[in-house]
């Protein structure tokens, strides 16, 4: 189980690395994208073999994930979260689609329909929270249980009828833990603003 | 359109964490495509996993990867941004399911009428156990009562039924329990179109005998 959710990065190493992705986007600069690569390229490859897949099509996906990262900069926008969560979800996207090369179902990226107007004062509380680290704070005071149940879906792609039958408990268990976890980090960011 | 049925949190979390089957992420998607509520919590959810990916310790990366990487970013297209609907919600289709479907949308697809009144067409997705369907149902139209066994989650595309939860009409989700029994009746006026994601069903337990069983007494 990861327990070191308290090591992510500070709030200046948070800009630092919006710092970084907005000069790719504007300036292709390849010294800054050797240094998200440097910060992120270890984190996608544990998280892509921490669901069981190979060193090598872990790396496979690290280079899928980083390429779009410089393709797709110039796409991001603070509003929408950290670097880290915009990256987390380029990383789901290329799993998902290299799990899914033979189907005709592509993952839908969110972005493809995102309205800009989306009740852009509360994301921005939400982004200003995550900026400060209180989520990773705040995911160090749920349950333990919980907070299991939340690693296993988001960084071991377990699907919930899988927790299920590995924590030998009904679904509905583990529906409602999920239900629980999240309203407790809800409330806990909450009374951060 | 007003949307006044969501998805419940545990799919907004698998969604957002990306272990739900295809079918229903197609369902989850096209809900998401007219819900603004719901888009706003899945982007919450990727939070938490963006959080996630942050505290993990790292894997060393080889040598290789890094000169791969770096060597493909001269030919690599940037992306442009993509085509954004002019009003969402008023198109037709929602766009994920519009995009599976193509120009043809619902015509591109096998409608086999069932019973007087209920057509049902297959939607092909390859991947995961659950399979995804849209069901045509005649204005006025009551449907036998029926339970959910195993995971199962439903999208109006038009019309409207109500049933013990309510009234459920254009944009609104079921994503219901599975103990949960209902008998929805469909609107006079208009057809009512859903769009279903289900866990592949053991035989005799599909949708199509469940409505069946009544008429035919499987």
């Amino acid at each position: 189980m990861v327990e070191n959710v308290g090591s992510s990065p500070s709030s200046g190493e948070r800009e630092h690395l919006e710092h970084l992705l907005k000069q790719v986007a504007a300036k292709r600069d390849r010294e800054c994208f050797a240094a998200l690569f440097d910060y992120f390229a270890p984190r996608i490859k544990s998280f892509m073999m921490r669901k069981g897949v190979s060193a090598e099509l872990a790396e496979d996906l690290v280079q899928e994930t980083m390429v779009a990262v410089w393709t797709k900069a110039a796409l991001y926008s603070a509003e929408k979260g950290t670097v880290s969560t915009w990256i987390f979800t380029i990383a789901r996207n290329r799993r998902i689609d290299r799990a899914r090369r033979e189907s005709s179902a592509h993952f839908t990226d969110i972005d493809d329909f995102d309205a800009a107007s989306d009740d852009p004062a509360s994301d921005e509380r939400l982004n200003r929270a995550q900026e400060d680290g209180y989520v990773a704070r705040a995911l160090a005071q749920i349950p333990a249980e919980q907070r299991e149940i939340l690693i296993l879906s988001y960084v071991e792609d377990v699907p919930q009828s899988e927790i299920a039958a590995r924590l030998k408990m009904p679904l509905g268990t583990v529906k409602s833990r999920m239900r629980l976890a999240y309203k407790r980090l809800k409330k806990l960011l909450e009374k951060v603003n | 359109m007003t949307i006044n049925h969501h998805l419940d949190d545990a799919t907004i979390l698998a969604y957002a964490a990306g272990t739900l089957d295809p079918a229903i992420s197609i369902v989850v998607a096209s809900h998401i495509a007219w819900c603004p509520e719901c888009r706003a919590e899945v982007r919450r959810a990727e939070r938490l996993g963006g959080e996630l990916v942050d505290g993990l310790d790292g894997e060393l990366v080889s040598e290789n990867c890094r000169e791969r990487t770096f060597a493909s970013l001269g030919t690599a297209a940037l992306h442009r941004l993509p085509v954004k609907t002019a009003h969402p919600g008023r198109e037709e289709l929602p766009y994920p399911l519009q995009r599976l479907l193509g120009p043809r949308g619902l015509e591109a697809l096998n409608w086999k009428k069932k019973v007087p009144g209920i057509s049902i067409a297959d939607i092909p997705v390859s991947g995961g156990k659950s399979v995804l369907k849209v069901m045509s149902l005649a204005p006025g139209i009551a449907m036998p009562v029926h339970g959910h066994r195993g995971e199962e989650i439903t999208m109006i595309l038009k019309g409207a039924y109500s049933d013990e939860m309510g009234r459920f009409a254009r944009g609104d989700v079921a994503d219901l329990d599975e103990d949960v029994e209902h008998k929805p009746v469909v609107e006079q006026g208009e057809t009512c179109i859903c769009l279903i994601a289900e866990e592949a069903p053991a035989r005799f337990k599909s949708i199509f005998a469940r409505l069946l069983q009544p008429y035919f007494g499987i």
